[in-house]
Order: structure tokens, then sequence, then C-alpha cells
């Protein structure tokens, strides 16, 4: 059957597939009549600056229940619903004889002109500057505020461009892909969608023409919206484990929901794994199929405490992780903690110049060593009587010596879990070949090797360029790790932002990575690029990559190696 | 009238959440305080929908104004939020 709408462009914003029927964002409200001329502006300005207030209060309760990213941008919305300049031309209006309803569309109309004008970063605040005109418009109307229906079924949200109040309450488990008429890649609707781990495509303006109800398909990697999609192509993308409202669950546990392991074209495996801060997000990396926890932080039970938790609290916290992924790998980095992520419990530490290079990760415990142990006591407790695969790893080793004394404290207390480090120095990327004889297995850590390699820190956005996983000598360290790995016959993995990239994914396995842990919400969209590329094909990436002489071209050459094999 | 001139940090540009920080700091001050670009006019620097309209980017200059009572201390620390405000991140 023919497309009766044919394959609609936009710009992917964020990867994976996602296949369900479309429900439309409701339009935005009509433009309160301008000929109905209030008599009693005190009425008026006290409606206005009582449904302003409301409006403020209103998004402050989200802003509470988002997270980071939505809180920033709810706080944002709630200064402009609060901005006195704002009150004092509504207070004008009213005086001229405008209704509340009017006067606040007007007074916000005074500013989108210019906003609208400025640069791009600045024009995306036009977006949240209709949304809380809106949302005031609706509450002195008695209309309901603009905003997403209530989702009984999953689906694929279309709208014109998404608000923050709404993204930041949405009911993810319902939400398969977004598309939209408006925004672009640093929109709201695309960082939120990044960060909720859903499909998107955006500034795909057909997508108006969408009717309620039609199934369509959304390609947040080609950009690509496609209604009514074929059998073959449904098949294609359900198979290998796509966000779907019928196909694969996105609740309810891996096992019940049967989804392939990861594994390329061709059927070696690659193990796919989630990254997890707190037993909270269990549901989460179960729901994306997740094949066991590649990096299981456990900062999360010692940061905000004054006295450290004791074995027995600890044990307790393990087990539940274990207990989630049965059989599976659960790989524990024991406690990650230094100047930047201070420990309440510790005597304070001499203030460092460059928090980065101090006295953390591995080089904080060996200061402590009693608190490693008792972590590694606590953990040895967790896994006595189970069946599960727990794994352990050190973070920021440096060297052998830092290796070599991580695998000593293991076996000191009685462990008998594999035992592995992190490789996030390029010192230990360089010389991995004399710690992969020493350890039982390998996980590189791409965003603090960047970090380190490009002398880059992560959290000064001027140099964020070198942070791109995509660098090329980012990826020469990796394939100097993975090559050590295999010469001795440890396993390689990879956690960090770089196994979260479809493309970049298949790039890692060709350079020999065995298994790729991300956050939770990635796994569909790499499991289904995986699926679709051979190991030839990923070897041949990983040398188009490598051959590059910047990230760009690196992106260009490997997604080019990817699509023709 | 009690003026300083500093320069917004590259790559940080005020639009939300800079002009939030800015318009926080504005907020707390007990006097009024304005911003403008270096031959603009000047808007209320508690209006965050001005300050977007101003269209700072990273490494431009703004110069703040302020009059009465404690008007160096406040431009002083104003300004001091302005050029340790944080990075964008989209």
């Amino acid at each position: 059957m023919a497309d009766p709408i044919g394959p609609l462009r936009g710009v992917g914003a964020s990867p994976g597939v996602g296949v369900g029927p479309v429900v439309r964002l409701a339009d935005r409200l009509p433009e309160p009549p301008r000929d109905a001329p209030t008599d009693d502006p005190v009425a008026a300005w006290a409606q206005a600056s009582d449904a302003l207030a409301a409006v403020a209060a209103d998004l402050e309760e989200r802003g509470r229940r988002a997270g980071p990213e939505a809180r920033a941008v709810l706080e944002a919305q709630v200064l402009m619903v609060r901005d006195p300049d704002l009150a004092a031309e509504v207070a004008r209006q009213v005086r001229a004889g405008s209704t509340a309803a009017r006067a606040v569309y007007d007074a916000f109309g005074s500013y989108r002109t210019s906003i609208a004008a400025a640069g791009h970063y600045v024009a995306g605040r036009v977006a949240d500057l209709d949304d809380v005109c809106h949302r005031t418009v609706a509450r002195l109307s008695g209309t309901p505020p603009p905003g997403l229906p209530t989702l009984t079924e999953p689906a694929v949200l279309v709208a014109r461009d998404l608000a923050p109040a709404d993204t930041a309450v949405l009911d993810r488990t319902k939400v398969v892909a977004f598309a939209t008429e408006e925004g672009g890649p640093t929109s709201h609707t695309a960082i939120l969608a990044r960060a909720l781990g859903v499909p998107a495509v955006v500034a795909c303006p057909d997508v108006s023409a969408l009717p309620e109800g039609v199934t369509v398909m959304v390609d947040g990697g080609s950009g690509v919206v496609r209604a009514d999609p074929t059998v073959e192509e449904l098949a294609a993308v359900r198979g290998n484990g796509a966000r779907s409202a019928t196909g694969v669950a996105t609740t309810g546990s891996a096992a019940a929901s049967g989804l392939d392991q990861g594994r390329t074209a061709d059927g070696d495996p690659v193990e796919l794994l989630a990254n997890l801060g707190d037993p909270a997000d269990l549901a989460g990396a179960l729901a994306h199929g997740a094949e066991g926890i590649g990096l299981f932080r456990t900062e999360f039970c010692f940061l905000d405490r004054s006295v450290p938790p004791s074995e027995q609290e600890q044990a307790a916290l393990y087990r539940q992780v274990l207990g989630a992924f049965g059989g599976r790998r659960v790989v524990a980095r024991v406690l990650d903690a230094g100047a930047d992520k201070p420990l309440r419990f510790l005597p304070p530490q001499r203030r460092e110049p460059n928090p980065a290079l101090g006295l953390r990760g591995v080089r904080l415990l060996r200061r402590y060593p009693e608190l490693l142990a008792g972590q590694l006591r606590a953990l040895a407790e967790a896994v006595s009587g189970t069946d599960a695969d727990l794994q352990v790893m050190a973070p920021m080793v440096a060297d052998l010596d830092d290796a070599q004394w991580f695998v000593t404290a293991c076996r000191d207390v009685g462990l008998v879990a594999p035992v592995g480090v992190m490789i996030e120095v390029p010192a230990a990327a360089l010389r991995a070949a004399e710690l992969a004889v020493e350890v039982d297995f390998l996980s590189v850590g791409t965003n603090d090797m960047a970090q380190y390699a490009f002398a880059a820190d992560r959290e000064v956005g001027a140099v964020a360029r070198l942070q791109d996983p995509w660098q090329p000598a980012l990826l020469d360290l990796v394939a100097c790790v993975a090559a050590a790995a295999g010469a001795a016959g440890v396993p390689c993995g990879v956690c960090g932002e770089a196994a979260a990239d479809p493309a970049l994914a298949g790039v890692l396995v060709g350079l020999g990575v065995t298994s790729l842990s991300m956050s939770a919400g990635a796994l569909p969209a790499v499991r289904a690029a995986l699926a679709t590329h051979t190991g030839a094909a990923c070897r041949a990436a990983a040398a188009a990559a490598r051959a590059a002489k910047s990230p760009a071209e690196a992106r260009a050459t490997a997604r080019g190696a990817l699509s023709t094999r | 009238m009690v003026e300083r001139s500093v320069t917004v940090p590259p790559g940080v540009g005020l639009h939300a959440r800079p002009a939030s920080l800015l318009v926080q700091a504005a907020a707390g001050a007990s006097i009024s305080v304005t911003v403008a670009r270096p031959d603009g006019d000047p808007v209320n620097a508690r209006s965050i929908l001005a300050l977007l309209g101003l269209d700072v980017r990273g490494g431009e200059r703004v110069v703040l104004r302020a009059d009465g009572p404690g008007a160096e201390e406040t431009l002083d620390r104003i300004a001091r939020v302005v050029t340790a405000m944080p990075p964008a991140d989209g």
C-alpha cells in the first residue's frame, strides 16, 4: 500500500525509532477579543494579577516535580510571569480599557517581537513566553490551559511545539516519540526528549497535516516521520526493539518483554547494559531491556551522609539491585568521590586548585582503605547466597600500582567476584596491556577520558567542543584499550555518553568493545542500530572514524561506512 | 549615578538561566538597577523579558547602572554574578 502521506522530513533531535498513534497537543488558544472593553479597570487589574500569580504558583509546583533541565526553564518562566515591567504594562492596558485577558495578551505580545528577533538561543524562549501567556489567558477566560491531553494509551505526541511546563510532567511510559512543527536541535523539546530517552523529530512543519489517531513511525536518527508505515517497515523496527505502542512494551520486566539481546546483524553478541545511579531507576533499566548493569554508581548511598552507612545498610541496598537483575551482570563501581563530590563524614580535604586532577576515585580510597574495605565486605555479603553476577571495579585508575592495589584490597576481604578497573586516565589507556593481565575486565569511561585527554574540563562549556565523543584521538585511546583487552582475553566495556549514540556504538563495537553501558533510555535505539550493522561494517566504520581529521568527519565517514554495508 | 561595565563570559549569553540569575540578583537589591548595551537604552534588571530582548551574547559588554544608597556595593555584587555565570548548555 502506498503511503497516503509521503515521508515527512524534519530534524532528528533525539535518536531512536518510535511507532504509535498520533495524539495532538491542543492547538493554541484563540486571541482574546479586542472589542470587549471593560469599564472597571480596578477589577480587571485584580483579575489579571491574580491569574499571573496563580500561573506562577502552578509553574513553580511543576518545577518541583520536574527534572533539573526542565526546572531551570520553568524557573525562568516563573520570572516571566512575575516580571515587574510586564505587570506595569498590564496595568497600563487595563487603565486604557482592555479586559484582563486582552491586557495580558498584549503585554506579553509587546516583548514577543524583540525576543523572536534575537539570536537563536534567545529566540527559543519565545515558546516559553507564548506558553506562559496562554496559560494566563486561559485562566482568565475559564478555559483549560494549553497542554497535554491525558494519555491513556502509548502514543506519538504531535504538536506545534512542546512547552517545558508540559513535558516536565509528562507520563514518559505513555509517549513513544515526539514530532513537532517547530523547535530546533537546542529547543526544549529536543533537550527533554534526549533526557527522557524518547525519540524526537523537530522542525517538521508537515506534521501539522497528520490526523489524530493515524499510526506514525518517528525516526529520531534520520529526522523522518512516516504515516501508516508498511508492515515490513514496522516489522523491521519492532524486531529490533524500537519503542512502540504495540510492540515491545516500555513497562514490565525485560524478561517478560522478550527483548532481543544486543547483537550485530551477523549475530555477534554485544552486551547492552544500563548505567544506574540510584535503585529507583531499576524499573527504567528493566523496561528498556538492559541485559545487566554496566555501571552501578554506588555513591548515592554515601553522599549527604554525616556518618558512613553501615555495612548492613549498604548490603541491603546492593541486594536490591542485584536481586532485580537475577543472574545477570551487575558491575558495581566502588565509591567515586573527591574534591568536587565531597563526603561529609571524611575530614575536609585540602582545597584543590583543580579537583579533576586531585584526590578522587581510587586515590581517595587509597587514603581511606577502611572505607573501601567496608564497602567491599558489604558487596560480598549482598551477593552471598544469591545467583547474582556481581563484578566490582575501581574508578580513575592511573597505573599498574593502582590496579594491583585494588585487586589486593578485594581479595583481602575475601570477595570472589571478578575485579576490573575503569580506564579514564589516558596513561592507563596507553598502558592497558599491563593492566589487562592483572584484572578480569576493563571499562572505559569516555566522559572523563575525553576530559583528561583533551585537557578540557567537563564543567566548562567554553571547551565543550573538545568533549565531543567522536574526537578521533578519543577513539584512538578506546582502540588502544580494546586491543589490549582482546589480547589478554578479558572483556572491554564502554560506559559514558559515547555508548548512547547509535552510530558511535557501532564504531565502538568495531574497535573491539564487547559491552556498552548507557542511560537506559538510549538502549532501544542502540540495540536497533546495532542489529542493522554487520561486524565487518562496524570495523570499517571504526577504521574510517579513526582515519578522520575531525569529529565531524569521523561522524560522517563512519555513518557512511555503516549505511553502505 | 554609578556605572559598571562588565563583559558577559564567552559562551554564555544573557538567555534563560543566566538571565534568571541576573534578575534574581537585581530583585534582591534594595535599589533599582538597569542594564544596557554600551550605547543602548537601559532596561530594568529585574525584568527578564526586557533582558531577553537585549539579546546580549557571550563576550559582549553590558553597562550596569544604579543610583542611591549602596549603589557601589549593589553593582559590584551584580557584576560578580554576571562575570561568574555558568556556561550555556542549550
